[in-house]
């Protein structure tokens, strides 16, 4: 029944992999297709469990957002996915999902990615004047500046990063 | 001159304050900033990320074997729940199987590991409202348990004892016997508790009606374990979803009604009678099933090739095939997802983690609202929150 119902659904490509519903969606179906799911009777994944974002390096629409619905009359889980660009946007569900809000701060914190409409698009877990995005693949895992604390100033002073050594990764030929 | 001051005065009407970072019923580092009209809270802007420490950024530089102890150190409460929230992943994509001896294993220390939350979380919400004698007791048992994961993995608590594709090691000789007469002596150590409690009427007063919840608003905010269940809807992964065979055991879910803060004192009490339940039947299973040799190293520490083979899967860990995977467990404090993308590398492209705090916490200023300052307290702790997988 269930996959019926995704033929109403404007989506250009549904997966099933691993018993677990995959639903590709483009931008300006975001918002209908969100409200569909969690409106309509045979459907109602009327719970938003996380949003996650990724970050495809080196493909053309880079970033991709992956939204975590959960139908608790039915026992299901859905995953939606919108791929966008480097420039991209997307719209808020904040209006659909209340618990949205803070899953879209965070993707915006991690990766940059702007969300249109949102009431209150702040960064969230990053240090407050944090610059960058660190979940980005080309952002480094030992980031740019350095924070300490100055025990002569009695002040905490961030400074540029300097390492004698980069962090290092050992990627062999695996036999695995 | 003197009345234009009176008047500015007078105009002053809202109030804005800091609640923590260092306060101590902030449960860590909450930065709370509140809105105030004399003791009643108009606005609960919760400022989070002082205990970012970067997991899911660090998770993708590292092995499968490597990220697991990220795990621990997310919910430093529930250790072994989340270790077993990845390894299930893994495992997943992976499609590797697990004996079931394995699994009774884990679910018993998952189990333990429910016991150890809950005892935080009641006690530390009791010492937050004004109790401070059920925290001192509860955590006496909970350093009984903390003794119990000590023989098992040798840590305290950051255990990496399940791991992907089973467990560390296998169980001390006379672990299952201490747990279970440690169940027997439980039960009177958690009546004692109710005792202090569940009817005390300062308790009652400080909880009944607090922050209440409809089922409704709870599925709008996305909330998960004790938080839903208080609302009145018999929701658990455990149960609806199960996993390491959960499906074979028999317990309850508790449910509330009216969704305030005694409520969900209530289901946390109940839910760990519930865990000495499971854990009571685990130890059947585990001692009733033939001791299966988790990994055998006998082939590695007789001959040479296997030594190789073996210190290069320890080394360079095991490439996972391409895929990707959601995978949700009941963790004592809700819903614990994550979501594993392979990319057929050694390390996790990406590891998104959900945890049930970050949830939980967001809804902070909507149960808040049209409180007494003193009741963000009670309801702080009712959320059940702990910074380190907030932040994570």
């Amino acid at each position: 029944m269930l996959k019926s119902l995704f033929f109403l659904v404007p989506c250009y490509l549904y997966q099933e992999n691993n018993q677990e519903k995959i639903l590709f969606i483009t931008l300006d179906n975001l918002f209908s297709v969100l409200s569909f799911l969690k409106q309509h009777i045979f459907s109602q994944f009327n719970l938003l469990t996380c949003i996650s974002g990724i970050d495809f390096l080196g493909i053309k629409n880079r970033f991709c957002v992956v939204y975590e619905l959960l139908s608790l009359t039915f026992n299901c889980r859905l995953r939606v996915k919108i791929f966008i660009d480097t420039y991209g946007f997307l719209y808020s569900c904040c209006s659909i999902f209340l618990c949205a809000n803070w899953w879209e701060r965070e993707i915006w914190d991690m990766f940059g990615i702007f969300f249109k409409y949102h009431p209150d698009l702040r960064r969230i877990l990053t240090d407050y004047g944090f610059d960058g995005f660190p979940l980005r693949k080309d952002f480094p895992v030992c980031g740019y500046i350095d924070l300490r604390y100055d025990p002569k100033k009695r002040l905490i002073c961030s400074e540029p990063l300097e390492l004698s050594q980069n962090f290092r990764m050992f990627v062999f030929e695996s036999q695995w | 001159m003197l009345l234009k001051k009176y008047e500015k005065i007078k105009n002053l009407q809202n109030f804005t304050i800091n609640f923590g970072p260092q306060h101590p019923a902030a449960h860590g580092v909450l930065r709370l900033i509140l809105e105030l009209s004399g003791e009643v809270i108009l606005r609960a802007d919760p400022h989070i990320g002082l205990l970012h420490r970067g997991t899911e950024k660090l998770i993708e530089n590292k092995t499968y074997f490597q990220a697991l102890p990220y795990f621990d150190r997310l919910d430093y409460v529930s250790m072994m729940a989340q270790e077993q929230a990845y390894s299930l992943a893994v495992e997943k994509l992976g499609s590797i199987s697990v004996h079931p001896r394995v699994q009774a294993i884990r679910v018993l220390f998952c189990e333990i590991t429910r016991l150890l939350n809950h005892m935080l979380a009641v006690g530390c919400h009791a010492l937050d409202v004004g109790a401070m004698t059920p925290f001192l007791w509860l955590f006496e048992e909970r350093e009984k348990l903390l003794e119990f994961y000590e023989r098992a993995s040798g840590a305290r608590m950051h255990a990496a004892f399940i791991r992907p594709g089973g467990i560390a090691c296998d169980l001390p000789l006379g672990l299952l016997d201490d747990i279970y007469s440690f169940s027997k002596q439980f039960i009177f150590r958690l009546n004692e508790m109710e005792e202090m409690l569940t009817s005390n009427r300062i308790w009652k007063e400080r909880l009944i009606d607090i922050g209440i919840v409809t089922a409704k608003d709870a599925i709008t905010w996305g909330f998960s374990g004790v938080m839903l269940r208080s609302a009145g809807l018999p929701w658990d992964v455990r149960k609806a979803q199960p996993y390491d065979g959960y499906d074979c055991y028999d317990f309850e879910i508790p449910v509330g009604n009216s969704g305030d803060c005694y409520d969900r004192y209530l289901i946390r009490v109940e839910e760990m009678r519930q865990s000495l339940r499971i854990i009571g039947q685990a130890i059947n299973f585990i001692s009733s099933m033939q001791n299966v040799p988790i990994c055998n190293k006998i082939e590695s520490k007789t001959f040479m090739e296997s030594l190789i083979s073996h210190f290069k899967f320890c080394t360079e860990s095991f490439i996972l095939p391409k895929g990707e995977t959601y995978l949700a467990i009941e963790a004592p404090k809700g819903e614990f997802g994550v979501y594993l993308i392979s990319e057929a590398l050694e390390n996790p492209y990406r590891c998104k983690i959900k945890a049930p705090g970050f949830g939980h916490l967001q809804a902070l200023n909507f149960i808040c609202q049209g409180h007494m300052i003193a009741d963000v307290v009670t309801v702080i702790g009712t959320l059940d929150i702990v910074f380190g997988e907030i932040d994570r």
